[in-house]
């Protein structure tokens, strides 16, 4: 009877090292082949986020207009594209192609290099406000504080409205805010 | 002595041999790398699960949709209960949807989600679900994720037997759980035998929009009708409905209601009983039952009381009823993808009874009765027994199928989840839960066409499964991964409210599907204000209405004046918002209901009765926009005998 027991505690030793055996062997395996996905965050945010139930936001008013190509080609290049989808609300002034095209010759060809990536994003930024005012309430303005942390003026000419000595030639209301088109590129004072 | 420390010695062995051993097996079960465990419910930032799983909340009254496999929850749907988050229930909108015959219920006890069917597949349209205290069935939209719909059960009692659809989802049943007198009135329990009934409700679903409309009752004998399913491809047109309390015991039914070794499956030809009904069958009798209904072009509920209900009694229609004799008080009633196997959970019993729809026909064929009850003919145990599951554990209560022909069965008892294989009765694996499992669910677990992969357990009890949290526990289920014969335990995540039953299926057609937005154009609320333009303050009497508007980030208007004591304000605010997922919230400091949180797009209106004199805040409650702690107003309240006119504005002092 006592043999009987001996051999059966045996058994269960010997069966108990085997599985501790199988584990480790399992661990070592599995270990070898774990890996862990990683997505690269180029091209991710709401800004890629298909949506055309909704009002178009700021910035795909301005991927839409033809006469925004430069502009759109500068939010690209100072990866500016999720903070147009913000929840804002955001008031984009956007100069057109021409306006960009006034400048002096080179300035946009230079900003657009990946060196001048900081300061294109600061000029961007200065063409912009957080708030949501119509071309009419703008009027009540003196001068409005850019995302830049600099102000622009607010000038009232006739039934014509200029920020920073640009003019609004057009308005379109956004799912996150509002584009006012003008016709001069607003430079910062620094 | 020498024996002694011999004796120790192999008791040292061995505990060192079960130690090392413990230390492999824990990481085993407890690093992900040894196993692949984690990878399998790891769901990388920003990336999406594979399956949407809504699982009821219970006596939350709600539905709350999880993610699968990582058991990540994304919302709770307020479907039967008041939910201050949104104002679901608390604004003047949602207020119809709780309405019952019984009066405004902020409360409900929400048992089984079911996803709408064609061709017996789930097709991702709607949710039904019943609420088992005052029985009513509940429609949810999938394109919104709301509640669209309720309609409330007469001559039913713990609706539980609900809210299972047929294959083509032309009806959602909803069977009671408890007998009542039909048609209720004042009469002494101990009456019941007898006297009392047991109403299966069918209720039509119009094909294109889901609107319900109960086709007709059958009126049962008093037992209780615990659990049912639809027959689907062969058995479709058949309902199978388990029962206990065949006793029919009105008191100590614990005991009372075990004492027959049989209670019945009842087989309901509803095809048969819907034909009769086309041509004019059964009787109108007088009923009291509401009818709520969520219009998303107004934003609007509306409840209508409907003043009867269709009934029959399965003695009119030869050869629509039958009993199925089943052991020991079966609980869950659940017809494999076949459609040919109806498996019976006896919660008393040691066996799990599955029965053949074959030899069922067969039976009735043969016309080989074994009595009747009530009428309705009982057919022979051997005769439609296809076969059963011997000791497989204690306590099933549910069964549910993956697409390799296995069934999965939940033992509260034993607390652990049985595969076993259809056609042959034999018990291929066992798991444990973690504990008292009731329900389990498998993606398409109880269509024709099961989507596999994984199943998860809902547990009653959760005791030491989570950092605790004082005496009550959310509920814990546990994930199983069932690709291969074995089942594997992948995640443990915790539920809201008690996780009675859950419907699952793949995200695909759902996640398309998915509304960002209400459109603004097509609001047809009454009080809707679509542009600042529009926004005004009208008196009529003590009530004063505002239609208000928000946008990032301004309440318009947001400074009115005029209110007095005694008052009935309403502040009608639209979202003029058209963009996905920006919300605006609205609270005013003393409301006595809850906020409201307003998609882009929609109206919501609460109501305010100002008790205090003074200048009272309002303010947007949910985060919406980098100005957000600028979007505020103020109302000004007078006394009841003012004379402050009426004014409102925005920014007109800028």
């Amino acid at each position: 009877m006592k043999a009987k027991k001996t051999i059966v505690l045996s058994v269960l030793i010997v069966l108990s090292f085997y599985q501790c055996k199988d584990n480790k062997d399992l661990q070592t395996k599995d270990a070898s082949v774990t890996t862990v996905s990683t997505k690269s965050n180029e091209k991710q945010g709401q800004a890629f986020i298909k949506n055309d139930e909704g009002k178009p936001t700021v910035l795909s008013i301005a991927i839409g207009s033809k006469d925004h190509t430069t502009l759109v080609a500068a939010v690209q290049a100072a990866e500016l594209e999720n903070v147009l989808v913000n929840a804002g609300p955001l008031m984009v002034f956007a100069p057109t192609n021409e306006a960009f095209a006034a400048l002096p010759d080179g300035t946009v060809e230079s900003l657009l290099k990946p060196e001048n990536k900081a300061k294109l994003a600061l000029i961007l930024k200065h063409h912009v406000t957080p708030g949501n005012y119509s071309k009419d309430f703008l009027k009540k303005f003196k001068q409005l504080g850019q995302a830049s942390n600099e102000n622009v003026s607010i000038e009232v000419k006739d039934d014509d409205v200029y920020v920073g000595g640009a003019k609004i030639i057009a308005s379109i209301q956004a799912g996150n805010g509002i584009v006012h088109v003008v016709d001069k590129v607003i430079l910062p004072e620094n | 002595m020498k024996q002694i420390f011999k004796i120790s010695t192999v008791f040292l062995m061995i505990a060192l041999a079960f130690a090392s051993c413990n230390n492999g097996k824990s990481s085993k079960s407890n690093s992900a790398l040894s196993s692949n465990v984690a990878e399998k419910v790891y769901v990388a930032p920003g990336e999406y699960d594979e399956f949407y799983a809504f699982i009821s909340g219970g006596y939350s009254g709600n539905l709350t949709v999880y993610g699968l496999p990582s058991g990540r929850m994304f919302k709770e749907i307020p479907v039967f209960s008041q939910f201050p988050t949104n104002g679901y229930g608390y604004s003047e909108e949602t207020i119809p949807m709780l309405n019952t015959s019984h009066g405004f219920i902020p409360w409900g006890d929400a048992h089984h989600p079911d996803i709408s069917q064609t061709n017996g597949e789930l097709d991702g349209r709607f949710i039904f679900m019943n609420e088992n205290n005052t029985p009513r069935i509940a429609k949810i939209d999938l394109t919104t994720f709301e509640t669209t719909e309720i309609i409330e059960v007469p001559n039913s009692a713990g609706n539980h037997s609900s809210s299972f659809v047929t294959e083509n989802t032309e009806y959602v049943v909803a069977g009671t759980r408890f007998s009542v007198p039909i048609p209720q009135r004042d009469m002494p329990i101990n009456e019941y035998k007898g006297n009392f009934q047991g109403a299966l409700s069918f209720i039509a679903v119009e094909p294109e929009h889901g609107g319900m409309e109960i086709k007709f009752q059958v009126l049962m004998p008093g037992f209780n009708y615990d659990l049912s399913h639809p027959g689907r491809g062969k058995s479709h047109g058949w309902f199978f409905f388990t029962t206990y309390n065949t006793e029919e015991a009105n008191s100590l039914l614990e005991v009372n209601a075990s004492q027959n070794d049989k209670d019945f499956i009842a087989a309901v030809n509803w095809k048969k009983i819907e034909d009769y009904v086309n041509n004019g069958g059964g009787t109108m009798m007088p009923a009291e039952y509401a009818h709520n209904v969520y219009d998303e072009t107004t934003h609007k509920a509306t409840s209508t009381i409907i003043k009867e209900v269709r009934v029959i009694n399965p003695s009119e229609v030869p050869g629509a009823v039958y009993f199925l004799p089943t052991p020991k008080s079966p609980h869950g009633c659940d017809v494999d993808p076949t459609g040919e196997y109806i498996v019976g959970n006896g919660k008393l019993s040691a066996n799990l009874t599955v029965h053949s729809f074959t030899k069922m026909l067969a039976a009735i064929e043969g016309k080989k009765f074994d009595g009747e009850a009530y009428g309705i003919p009982i057919l022979k145990f051997e005769d439609v027994l296809a076969g059963s599951v011997e000791q497989p554990g204690l306590g099933p209560l549910h069964t549910e199928f993956d697409d390799k022909g296995n069934a999965y069965t939940t033992f509260f008892i034993s607390s652990e989840v049985v595969k076993w294989k259809l056609g042959t009765w034999e018990v291929i694996d066992r798991k444990p839960t973690y504990y008292s499992v009731g329900h389990l669910t498998i993606p398409g677990g109880n269509s024709r066409k099961p989507q596999g992969k994984y199943m998860f357990a809902m547990n009653k009890i959760t005791k030491d499964r989570y950092l605790p949290t004082g005496p009550e526990m959310e509920h814990s289920a546990q994930l199983y991964d069932i690709t291969g014969d074995k089942m594997e335990l992948l995640l443990d995540f915790p539920t809201h409210g008690e996780p009675h039953y859950a419907a699952a299926m793949r995200a695909d057609i759902i996640k398309e599907r998915s509304k960002k937005i209400y459109s603004l154009a097509e609001n047809k609320h009454e009080y809707a204000a679509k542009s600042d333009a529009d926004t005004k303050v009208v008196r009529q009497g003590n009530d004063v209405h505002i239609y208000m508007t928000t946008i990032r980030s301004h309440f318009a208007p947001d400074n009115i004046e005029g209110i007095k004591i005694g008052d009935k304000v309403y502040f009608h605010v639209t979202n003029l918002e058209q963009d996905f997922d920006v919300p605006h919230g609205f609270a005013v400091l003393g409301q006595n209901n809850s906020e409201l949180l307003i998609m882009p797009g929609q109206t919501k209106t609460s109501v305010w009765e100002p008790t205090k004199v003074g200048v009272w805040p309002f303010y947007c409650t949910d985060f919406c926009s980098a100005l957000h702690q600028e979007m505020q107003g103020y109302v000004r309240v007078s006394a009841k005998d003012s004379n402050v006119p009426l004014k409102w504005s925005l920014g007109d002092d800028f």
